[in-house]
């Protein structure tokens, strides 16, 4: 397995974790360096998005251990050190999400001004350059339910962008948008991740995955089955699950 | 082809909106009104027909009377006022409670909510009537506390429990996913219940709540039966005052006017933000 | 039982909670003829407003248009207009009524009136319930137990009424269960249910707040009980994939 040179600024070691009787994952470990873009396939149900949820603290593990930055998420317990984690990791939805009684704007400016307590307008000057990062310029004064999927999607990755976090998380984020509108969303993740923001992705997308990321983990049944550059993982899968994976889906 | 057709699902919706907001929606329409207008003349009618030769007209009885009715239904509006702002008060910390992560505060608020849904309006008011003292002594100063305000806070009681209802059905009714995406914005609770939940919840609240005051409006005439000086109390006592066989229908159906007046537009508004939220849904 | 009674006046002597319905065999009597009437009075009232509704639904069905109208303005007369109101228009108006054909005493007595006007008034919501049931039936189901050789009455009584019962039911219940808390309002004609006879005895023993408690737990428990019932009621006869 190609460890990334840089430090790392995930760490995840064997993380189990059970939702009621059901063991959704069974030992799960890997790494991140900082600025690297880390993407997760596997067929859904296997944990994928969990996964995603425990880094952010917002599901508890029940044994191994997160480490994100210089915060021990599995040891988190007030929500006082779980809200000072999530300044650092921010996490995309995949739907959307947005808060429907405010603006594309409000939104993005909701976080840094209440929880980080930041200056107005600051907090506005920085919101208006990231929905004119990720071309909603326009759109700034619209609500959600004015705005189409993928435009409801860039200003969520705008909001969570707001707070400047040091790792972002993409749960399967272009999973619920029409394919004309998927585009715009992976340019937006496409440029984070060319200016070194670390990213760690659940996606569907394998083309996108193969393009961008620094390593692929294919997760099955709640343990990574594989992990490799994508050029390896995706070319010369080295188990059968792997493959059939990848039959199906390529 | 469906197994049950829409009507089905309109009931059960309306069912579970009824138990949500624990009052029945209003439905009034200009044909009520009609209605009791023709009521009303039909009443006058009979008292004319009844009258004896040196009764005066039954126009100039009512007229005479309505000046005192006025004063009643002010009183009625006063009670439903401030018990409706009392109730939503309270009720709104209620809800709160409902939802809160403590299970004793929790259990407590579910409790005190059921306690108060199910005791009739009416046990309420007794309860409050005649349990209150008449007057309070604060710091040597004695301050009375009239009839009215203990029928006020007999009532505002069950609009809590029902306002708190209504907060909790509306907080439940947000996605969840909305409190995962203002956690991973590292929003606290507090924040999140607030400025994310809370403000997505009004627009839902305000049609039961709004049908819920006017349920409310119509209920401050129980009043009458613990001896509060409102519309409906003067009624009986101008009727008591005339002893005129046949007045019975043209007073009351004239005191249902006044309410149907007030609460009209209110129902109409509520179905009207009803609509509106539907359609945006 | 003559132990808990004891306990109950030691109860007075020690703290003062005077609670004379449990230990005095009078009011005893009194309040338990009241916890009674009320339980009769919502029992009739239920039944009776079930037939309201059955009948008033079927009548909204025929072809009779006079019927129709009368049942459709019998419906929004009763539902928006406050149950206190119908209660005196019942007992004041058409018993005075009455009274002035009949000559001196009451030809109807008032828990008669209580009765008659509570029915009407929670017979006037079944109605509209009921109905919404049967519609909720589908044309084509009725057909299809028709092809399949049962009657109109079969059909009837074999599909579309216990269908439209299911789908009815927490509808209903939501009726019934107001119903029975409307009740208290048959005091404001001096019917004696409980409310009433709590007044009587707290008027004799001055014992107000042990009283109201007592009054506000019967009912607590009597609506709560109702509630927990029907609910279960409605739970086990939940149409199974239909649902919100």
């Amino acid at each position: 397995m190609p460890e990334a040179t840089a430090e790392p600024i995930v760490v995840v070691d064997d993380v189990h974790q059970s939702f009621g009787e059901v063991e959704v994952l069974k030992g799960v470990s890997f790494t991140v360096a900082k600025g690297g873009v880390v993407c997760i396939i596997g067929p859904s149900g296997s944990g994928k998005s969990t996964l995603l949820r425990c880094i952010n603290g917002l599901v508890p593990i029940q044994r191994g251990s997160i480490r994100v930055a210089n915060f021990d998420v599995h040891m988190l317990g007030s929500d006082k050190e779980k809200i000072a984690l999530r300044k650092e990791v921010s996490m995309v939805f995949q739907q959307y999400n947005l808060f429907p009684h405010k603006t594309a704007l409000q939104n993005v400016m909701m976080a840094p001004m209440h929880v980080l307590k930041e200056n107005p307008g600051e907090v506005r000057e920085r919101a208006i350059a990231l929905l004119t990062k990720v071309g909603l310029a326009a759109k700034q004064d619209a609500y959600p339910g004015e705005l189409s999927g993928g435009q409801q999607q860039r200003v969520a990755i705008a909001r969570s962008l707001a707070m400047r976090p040091e790792v972002m998380l993409f749960d399967e984020v272009t999973a619920a948008l029409d394919p004309e509108t998927v585009k715009e969303v992976l340019n937006t993740i496409r440029g984070l991740a060319q200016e070194g923001m670390t990213c760690i992705l659940v996606t569907h997308e394998m083309r996108f995955a193969r393009e961008i990321a620094d390593e692929v983990h294919f997760t099955d049944g709640g343990r990574i089955v594989e992990s490799g550059p994508p050029a390896e993982l995706f070319d010369r899968p080295q188990m059968d699950r792997t493959r059939a994976f990848l039959s199906q889906v390529l | 082809m469906p197994v049950l057709l829409p009507a089905a699902e309109r009931l059960l919706r309306s069912a579970m909106r009824e138990r949500a907001s624990g009052a029945r929606a209003l439905q009034l329409t200009p044909a009520h009104g009609a209605a009791l207008l023709v009521a009303f003349v039909l009443g006058c009618g009979i008292a004319q027909a009844q009258a004896r030769s040196y009764d005066p007209s039954i126009l100039a009885t009512i007229w005479k009377w309505t000046p005192l009715l006025a004063r009643g239904f002010a009183f009625n509006l006063a009670i439903s006022f401030i018990a409706m702002a009392i109730g939503t008060v309270a009720g709104f910390f209620l809800g709160f409670a409902q939802i809160s992560l403590f299970p004793a505060v929790k259990r407590g608020a579910w409790f005190t909510m059921h306690f108060f849904r199910n005791a009739p309006w009416l046990v309420l008011l007794f309860y409050c009537m005649f349990l209150l003292p008449f007057q309070v002594t604060v710091f040597g100063v004695t301050i009375p506390i009239p009839d009215w305000t203990k029928a006020t806070l007999g009532l505002a009681l069950p609009v809590m429990a029902n306002v708190s209802e209504i907060v909790r059905g509306a907080i439940q009714s947000i996605p969840t996913t909305q409190w995962e995406a203002a956690a991973s914005l590292a929003f606290n609770r507090r924040q999140t219940q607030w400025m994310i939940i809370f403000p997505q919840c009004i627009k839902r609240m305000l049609p039961p709540w709004m049908n819920l005051y006017a349920i409310l409006t119509m209920s401050t005439v129980l009043a009458s039966i613990v001896g509060v000086n409102e519309m409906m109390t003067l009624t009986q006592r101008a009727l008591s005052a005339e002893n005129r066989p046949g007045l019975l229908l043209a007073f009351y159906s004239y005191v249902l006017l006044w309410f149907f007046v007030y609460c009209y537009p209110i129902a109409r508004w509520t179905v009207r933000l009803e609509a509106r939220y539907a359609v945006r849904q | 039982m003559q132990p808990v009674w004891d306990w109950f006046r030691w109860l007075y002597g020690a703290t003062g909670i005077n609670l004379t319905v449990f230990y005095d065999p009078f009011d005893r009597a009194r309040f338990a003829s009241g916890f009674v009437m009320t339980v009769e009075l919502s029992a009739v009232c239920i039944v009776l407003s079930i037939v309201i509704g059955v009948l008033g639904a079927w009548i909204q069905g025929s072809r009779l248009r006079v019927a129709r109208t009368v049942v459709h303005w019998y419906i929004q007369a009763f539902r928006n207009t406050p149950p206190l109101v119908q209660l005196y228009f019942f007992y004041f108006g058409l018993g005075g009524l009455l009274r002035g054909v009949g000559g001196s005493g009451p030809v109807v007595s008032n828990v008669t009136w209580a009765i008659v006007s509570l029915s009407f008034f929670a017979g006037a919501f079944n109605v509209e319930i009921f109905r919404s049931g049967i519609e909720a039936v589908p044309r084509t189901t009725v057909e299809a137990a028709e092809s399949l050789g049962f009657s109109r009455m079969q059909t009837y009584l074999r599909i579309v009424f216990p269908l439209a019962f299911r789908i009815s039911l927490p509808a209903l219940n939501n009726n019934l269960v107001n119903l029975v808390k409307t009740t208290t309002l048959a005091y404001a004609i001096a019917v004696p249910e409980m409310l009433y006879v709590s007044s009587q005895v707290w008027s004799d023993e001055l014992n107000v707040p042990e009283m109201m408690n007592v009054l506000l737990i019967c009912y607590f428990l009597l609506v709560g009980i109702l509630v927990y019932v029907m609910h279960r009621w409605e739970r086990a006869l939940r149409v199974p994939g239909f649902g919100i």
